[in-house]
């Protein structure tokens, strides 16, 4: 084990990221012309990445697996995008964002990145504006803003549920205007399957081009992943299905330490499960919980209808549970007392797996158009997927697989510990520790992308100007590709008789019972165990048709899935390691008497690193200790 | 239910495609259509067939990715719904379902039900943005937009860029793609700087790409599965003589 160095920056936590910018190297802009970027995924990260470094002068080579930029999974988020501009003068600050971030993230996140992310988020809501971005607006014409997801303040820019949408369509045209000046190369419909290392330095990658299943070498100065998180091990989770691991994965395995794996925020208000074929899980914004209250019958399975059973026999349980901040209580523990409520009988629904959100009280206080204004969109999505009016009756909700907190290592400049390869937005750990707040996805996303990354990677590239550019030819870029097809002629060779997908959707119930919402030490050996079972069957079992010089959608889908099967296991040994609860993270045998998440910052204090020694060897652990020196760790209570 | 299908299978872009019928049993009226596809190609897989390759990825209307000629209806037969929102009760029990990838010479197959739809991007890339650079942007307030102005915007904005309104028009026009566009950035005042330009620029490479003329039939409005309204075509069409005189 080593203790890993993140390189933060010395001074004052506001003063950090000034002193940083006004130290670091830079790169003289005629010498930007000679190097190449290589980034992977173009959602609002990646997107917002390439745009800023196509103007900066780099030559931007961009990859994505859909066919354009437009339909990253980033438009799928709805609720909206933090800053603390303060527009409501109810007290906001970079500070006051930053400490809830930290307090939200329940500790486990780094001081000087998240007071960072804060800093930027302004700029961000500047720059998406300026990029035509349709906020919603007040009656004055002035930026509106909402309370979301846990906090006191009104900090939170959006565009109906749309929000991910037209940030990530605002950054995808920053990214078109600099592919019309030629300083960004777009790929679309390819698949990254190695990361290629030369003298110890990301120099390039390998691709699947996913209409001609050519394998393409690409090479740059440096490499850039942005290809968000990994909640699809879940089979059920709110991504969209085609989201994946497999290029942190190869990063991974390619000697970058993947951190706090098993951080997953479980989202509390998706639809739930309707049947056996569901192939996804649609989350229904937070936002909903503005004004929807949680509730489950006070009687166990008590089947009347809800509109029937008077108030008086309701049990609003979070606002039972968490008088301060009721229905707004933070996603980890919105999911968690769901779950509670569920299994101890209380659920509603033909499985007993789902409790209800109300609208019936704010309809009546506020009036039905105002309602329909907020969330028309989501009303009529939700009666669109599950076939019942909110306006008339109560929806029902469960919690689902969402964001991955967890993600690549990587420094204060965003750089894995791999040198010249960096990880931005949801695919690296950094800025959300054990549970991510409401609107912070996008509001990271944005902030690496536009802010961060164009400079702290200048600071790499400073003195690789000289390097000329990258042939394709040497003997690495032979060996990863072989790496790659070898892989790929493994998999088609299998030649069993099950379906990919089966085998993703006992993963993801293996996943979802012992690595989900609640772990417990047994559960996890056992899910352990169960994994390397399924997986050894996938090996032996799994049935890819078609070849590989065409379009082949279940060759891609088991690429992804093979992954997934060591990340699983990754993530139950992670939360294994983790025997305390903190956050998202919610071990069985650490809490509170009143059933609450129970820290040790004694003993857990810090970030688990972990590094991939190669097949069929156990990771190494290694620590990067946390220190706070600028909020006060505190119980993390709601009450 | 038992359902009958009728699926356009072409193995790749060269390749000659035909229709291949199905008989599907086991369908239940829960499933998504995707879903109800999805179960189709299990069924293939197991019975070494090859599956249907189509494209989804969000599978919650947003994305844009879902495509497909259902019954002769882009996204099929519900009103303002992706392919993806589609639900099996829309269909009744012993029906058959003729699904097409989209109708168009500017997408062509590239399998079975997959189309490339970068003519679109190339539309945009031609000048669909406003040209504010990282760093430089002003205070976001300081800007007041009137409020039915922005929402009007934003309803252009929502465009999920699926192709539904080409795919419908019986001349292959992909006005009300390109309208929603410049409507949004015509409609705020950040976008008016470059506004002539843009929509001269972004016409002609509409033009360019093979697209159709617009003949006011509304189809595309009727078919949009994000209900943008045909209006925006009128400002594109005043934006444009602006632009040209």
């Amino acid at each position: 084990m080593t203790m890993l160095d993140a390189k933060i920056p010395a001074g004052p936590l506001a003063d950090k990221w000034s002193n940083h910018k006004n130290s670091i190297r830079l790169v003289n802009p005629a010498n930007r012309t000679k190097l190449d970027i290589i980034l992977v995924g173009t959602g609002l990260a990646g997107a917002a990445a390439a745009s800023t470094l196509g103007e900066l002068g780099y030559n931007v080579k961009a990859f994505c697996f859909q066919d354009t930029p437009r339909r990253a999974h980033s438009v799928a988020a709805q609720g909206g995008i933090n800053a603390a501009k303060n527009y409501r003068n109810d007290g906001d600050s970079a500070f006051r964002l930053f400490h809830d971030l930290i307090k939200g993230g329940d500790y486990r996140a780094r001081e000087a990145n998240v007071h960072r992310m804060a800093e930027v988020s302004n700029q961000s809501i500047d720059q998406m504006v300026a990029s035509g971005v349709p906020f919603a607006r007040e009656y004055s014409g002035y930026l509106d803003n909402r309370s979301f997801g846990g906090v006191q303040v009104s900090r939170t820019f959006y565009a109906k549920g749309q929000t991910g949408q037209q940030c990530l369509l605002g950054a995808y045209s920053g990214l078109i205007r600099q592919l019309a000046r030629g300083k960004v190369t777009m790929y679309p419909r390819r698949d990254m399957l190695e990361v290629v290392i030369v003298d110890g330095e990301a120099r390039g990658i390998i691709t699947r081009n996913l209409v001609t299943g050519e394998i393409e070498r690409h090479s740059g100065h440096a490499v850039v992943l942005a290809t968000g998180g990994y909640g699809t091990i879940y089979y059920l989770s709110t991504l969209a299905v085609g989201s994946n691991a497999s290029a942190a994965w190869a990063a991974h395995r390619k000697g970058a330490l993947f951190a706090n794996p098993s951080f997953v925020q479980i989202h509390p208000t998706s639809l739930p499960q309707l049947n056996d074929y569901q192939a996804k899980l649609t989350l229904m914004s937070e936002s909903l919980r503005n004004d929807g209250r949680i509730w489950v019958p006070k009687e166990k399975g008590d089947r009347r209808h809800p509109n029937s059973i008077p108030e008086e026999e309701r049990d609003y349980y979070l606002e039972r549970r968490y008088p301060a901040f009721g229905n707004l209580v933070p996603r980890d523990v919105a999911s968690r007392a769901a779950k509670e409520r569920c299994d101890a009988g209380y659920g509603v629904g033909d499985t007993g797996l789902s409790v209800y959100l109300d609208f019936g009280g704010a309809i009546e206080k506020q009036g039905k158009k105002a309602i329909e204004a907020k969330y028309g969109n989501l009303f009529e999505m939700y009666n669109k997927l599950a076939g019942i009016n909110p306006y008339e009756e109560p929806m029902r909700i469960y919690p689902a697989g969402h964001y991955t907190m967890g993600g690549l290592w990587v420094d204060y400049n965003l750089m894995t510990t791999v040198p010249g390869l960096y990880a931005i937005g949801e695919s690296n750990f950094s800025d959300h520790g054990a549970n991510r707040l409401g609107a912070s996805s996008l509001m990271q996303c944005a902030g690496d992308g536009y802010f961060i990354l164009p400079v702290t990677i200048g600071d790499y590239l400073a003195e690789r100007f000289r390097t000329p550019r990258i042939s394709t030819d040497g003997a690495e870029f032979d060996a990863a590709e072989k790496e790659a097809r070898d892989k790929l002629e493994r998999i088609m060779a299998v030649g069993g008789k099950q379906t990919v997908t089966s085998f993703h959707k006992r993963l993801g119930r293996i996943m979802w019972d012992d690595c989900g919402m609640v772990r417990n030490e047994a559960g996890l050996q056992k899910a352990l165990s169960s994994l390397s079972e399924l997986k050894e069957e996938f090996w032996r079992e799994v049935k890819v048709p078609g070849r590989l010089d065409q379009v082949n959608q279940e060759l891609e889908k088991a690429v992804r899935v093979a992954d997934f099967f060591e990340l699983g296991q990754l993530m139950c040994r992670d939360a294994l390691s983790r025997k305390e609860s903190c956050g998202a993270h919610f071990r069985e045998e650490s809490q509170t008497p009143e059933g609450e998440a129970q820290r040790i910052d004694a003993e857990y204090s810090y970030v688990a690193a972990w590094e991939h020694k190669g097949e069929g060897s156990d990771h190494e652990f290694h620590k990067e200790p946390l220190k706070f020196e600028n909020v006060e760790i505190k119980e993390r209570s709601y009450k | 239910m038992k359902i009958k299908l009728k699926i356009w299978r072409q193995e790749s872009a060269e390749a000659k495609g035909g229709f291949v019928s199905y008989d599907l049993e086991g369908v239940s009226k829960e499933m998504s259509f995707l879903e109800m596809l999805d179960y189709l190609n299990s069924t293939l897989i197991e019975g070494d067939e090859e599956p249907v390759a189509f494209e989804h990825d969000c599978r919650e209307g947003i994305c844009g990715c879902c495509s497909l000629f259902i019954n002769g209806r882009p996204h099929g037969p519900a009103g303002e719904t992706t392919t993806c929102e589609l639900r099996m009760t829309q269909f009744e029990d012993g029906s058959e379902i003729v699904i097409e990838p989209w109708r168009s010479r500017v997408f062509p197959v590239i399998r079975d039900l997959i189309v490339d739809r970068s003519a679109f991007d190339k539309i945009l890339q031609a000048g669909g943005f406003i040209s504010a650079n990282t760093g430089a942007a002003p205070e976001a307030n300081s800007i007041p937009i009137a409020k039915h102005k922005a929402d009007e915007a934003f309803d252009a904005a929502i465009c999920v860029g699926c192709g539904a309104c080409v795919a419908s028009c019986p001349n292959g026009s992909a006005m009300l793609f390109v309208a929603a566009k410049v409507s949004q950035l015509a409609l705020l005042p950040q976008g008016r700087a470059e506004a002539k330009k843009r929509v001269r620029k972004m016409v002609a490479k509409m033009d360019e790409l093979g697209f159709g003329a617009c003949g006011n039939i509304g189809a595309c409005e009727a078919e949009c599965p994000k209900g943008i309204k045909i209006s925006h075509i009128a400002r594109l069409n005043r934006e444009f003589l602006r632009a040209s005189i």
